[in-house]
């Protein structure tokens, strides 16, 4: 699964820019699919089995989406000034590489720093890409870049931009490919525009109406140096998210979770998250309601460029979805 | 035929109070002016009113359009007696600049004033402070108190004018929408089915598009509003680089918002449809902000969505300032967008 994770972090896909990342994870999945289909605002939404009576039709999300930047204005000398797409974090900002989806390259300056002890805005920072006028930029309003890391493996961790989500894209993917005989009718959504305000899992909840849901996203971890405190940890598995800011877990669906884990000794910790949200969100708040829950990944440095996961806890994520769906579900 | 511009329909649009949630005496100068041009019309349960005039022939996408009717103003909360109400603001309005102004209030346009302490007895501490809103007061003076009731909406009492190449109005934002939806449904081109929605409760989180766009089940959408335009010079000669949209630079087509990343094939659909007519348009700086489209483009399975915008300065003040070629040039663009929408437009999103 490395070599997947690393051309899908690799795969520039800011929010509403998927396209790009979307056919690589078609071209992925074409042949493990029953039915593949666009919604209108770019989710890709591909069926696997048909409901059996002790099924359910359930509906996973990983979105594809990454944080990014976008062009507001560029100046007489060529300089680009920009704001963000999703949660770009101005500390991360500086000095950082981006790639605008034309291709071309820039660096990230800043304005005279007042003080070294606050962070500058992103309105006192602008994109170089070595031009000296106007004229010469290629770049126009609108246009939207990436942050450009590749992917290196320092021990057992993968450390890469766009880990955040892509990891999960890449766990959703080996499902696919690896799930027989599920009683279940699974709908793998590879959403958009989540990092925006989980847009694209909006409508595409809406379409697959599904009676079941799980998103599959990165979580933070409280396992670093004066770090924020939270229980989750790098490399002590796959964490099943009780709550964050944006979604109590359906407890039902948690308790499902658990004891999957448990039963096939998979190893998980508890998560809860005081701040973020997940696609989940808006898969259980969509019409009527529907239970919901998030398998979540442990990850250190969200939103900058240098995401970092234990490989172990992508593994084991991956076995604990495939037994979440291998049997009928009853949520009690 | 093309639409035109009305100045004098705008002039009673804006000189109307209608703020989010009171939105009435617009709703009946909408109902009065395309009566007669639509083949279905109605007024949904918040308020909203859902008109279609359908095209011809074949594969015919179904395009919203929306423009809202509300405004940002204020609510009355408390009669202190003698004409004197405690009164809250509804919507976007920057506190430190209600003083002193005359306003409306209610429908039938109550006059009365923000009144504030004369110069003569501040402190100079207190000339440094912005006031509290709870510390103003409209005054209608006593003979009138009887007129206004808690629960009253009012707005600033600015009336329309046309300045030359411009207009100064409240309201811009956006009754200039709602005069262009208005003569879009009378000019309606036959290749689309044209679902009209004047909306209500923009200003207050977009709650009426929402609604509007579960019921009306578009094929693509168009929010048509206006913007602020910031385009006035720097005071210390820098370069503008924050200017949202500038006046005179055409309509403002918006690629991002606060709320909306805007469909990219309805985004070159507008680009082009201006190259190709040598219609002036602009890109509305990415930023934050938000227009129905946001509501529009979230509505069940998802609808390919953008906004078009008037550029405006001033907007959500006592009066805002925009220029007639770009309000011509933006009923222009839309016209020919319209016209030249097929179901190829929406060919798989890429």
């Amino acid at each position: 699964m490395k070599s997947l994770i690393e051309k899908l972090t690799q795969t520039p896909g800011p929010p509403g820019h998927e396209n790009q990342i979307r056919q690589v994870v078609e071209a992925e999945i074409t042949e493990y699919a029953d039915e593949i289909r666009v919604d209108n605002l770019g989710n890709l939404i591909a069926r696997k089995g048909t409901k059996s009576e002790r099924g359910k039709r359930i509906m996973l999300a990983a979105h594809m989406d990454e944080i990014g930047v976008i062009a507001t204005h560029i100046d007489e000398n060529g300089f680009i000034r920009f704001t963000n797409i999703g949660g770009v974090m101005p500390r991360y900002a500086p000095g950082g590489r981006v790639r605008f989806l034309d291709g071309t390259p820039g660096v990230i300056g800043t304005e005279k720093i007042e003080s070294s002890y606050k962070v500058p805005p992103l309105g006192k920072m602008y994109i170089d890409i070595g031009v000296s006028s106007q004229k010469e930029c290629p770049i126009e309003v609108g246009d939207v870049a990436i942050f450009e890391r590749p992917l290196t493996e320092m021990g057992d961790c993968l450390v890469s931009k766009a880990m955040d989500d892509r990891v999960s894209v890449a766990i959703m993917i080996e499902a696919m490919k690896k799930l027989k005989g599920s009683p279940h009718e699974i709908y793998f959504v590879f959403s958009v525009q989540e990092e925006v305000g989980v847009r694209g899992a909006t409508t595409a909840a809406f379409g697959v109406d599904p009676e079941v849901g799980l998103a599959i996203d990165v979580t933070r971890t409280g396992d670093t140096p004066k770090g924020i405190t939270m229980e989750v940890s790098l490399g002590a598995g796959p964490a099943i998210k009780v709550k964050d800011s944006g979604m109590i877990s359906d407890p039902r669906v948690v308790d499902w979770m658990v004891s999957t884990a448990q039963k096939a000794k998979i190893p998980y910790q508890l998560e809860v998250l005081e701040r973020g949200g997940t696609d989940a969100r808006a898969i259980q708040l969509t019409r009527s309601g529907v239970p919901a829950g998030c398998l979540s990944i442990p990850c250190r440095y969200i939103h900058s460029p240098s995401e970092m996961v234990d490989y172990n806890d992508v593994e084991n994520a991956l076995n604990l979805l495939l037994a979440l769906l291998k049997n009928p579900i009853t949520l009690a | 035929m093309p639409p035109r511009i009305n100045t004098s329909l705008l002039k009673r649009l804006t000189e109307a109070c209608a703020v989010s949630g009171d939105e009435g005496s617009i709703r009946e100068i909408v109902l009065e002016q395309i009566k007669s041009h639509v083949d279905d019309v109605q007024v949904d349960a918040l308020g909203n009113v859902l008109a279609t005039k359908r095209g011809k022939g074949k594969h015919r996408p179904r395009v919203m359009l929306a423009a809202h009717m509300d405004e940002v103003g204020f609510m009355i909360i408390y009669d202190d007696g003698d004409g004197l109400f405690r009164f809250d603001t509804v919507g976007g309005l920057d506190k430190r600049q209600l003083v002193g102004k005359p306003v409306w209030v209610g429908a039938d346009r109550v006059p009365g004033v923000i009144g504030t302490k004369p110069i003569h007895l501040t402190t100079s501490n207190e000339r440094s402070r912005a006031i509290s809103v709870e510390s103003l007061r409209i005054d209608v003076g006593p003979n009138n108190g009887g007129k206004v009731n808690v629960g009253d909406r009012a707005t600033f009492a600015t009336q329309f004018q046309r300045i030359g190449k411009s207009i100064r109005a409240k309201a811009i934002d956006d009754r200039i929408g709602v005069t262009m939806l208005i003569e879009l449904i009378k000019h309606a081109p036959t290749n689309i089915d044209l679902q009209a929605a004047f909306t209500v409760q923009e200003e207050v989180g977009l709650r009426g598009a929402r609604v509007a766009a579960y019921a009306l089940e578009p094929d693509l959408a168009i929010a048509l509003d206006s913007t602020p335009a910031m385009d006035l010079p720097r005071w210390d000669g820098e370069e503008n680089i924050r200017y949202n949209t500038k006046l005179g630079f055409g309509p403002a087509i918006y690629v991002a918002d606060g709320a909306t990343l805007s469909d990219p094939r309805l985004i070159n659909h507008l680009q082009e449809t201006g190259q190709a007519n040598g219609i002036p348009y602009q890109l509305r700086q990415p930023g934050g902000g938000g227009t129905d489209a946001c509501a529009i483009q979230r509505s069940r399975e998802g609808v390919p969505a953008v906004s078009v915008s008037v550029p405006a300065r001033y907007i959500h003040t006592a009066a805002s300032i925009a220029r007639v070629d770009d309000w011509r040039n933006t009923l222009s663009l839309l016209y020919a967008a319209l016209s030249r929408l097929s179901v190829d437009t929406l060919a798989r999103i890429t």
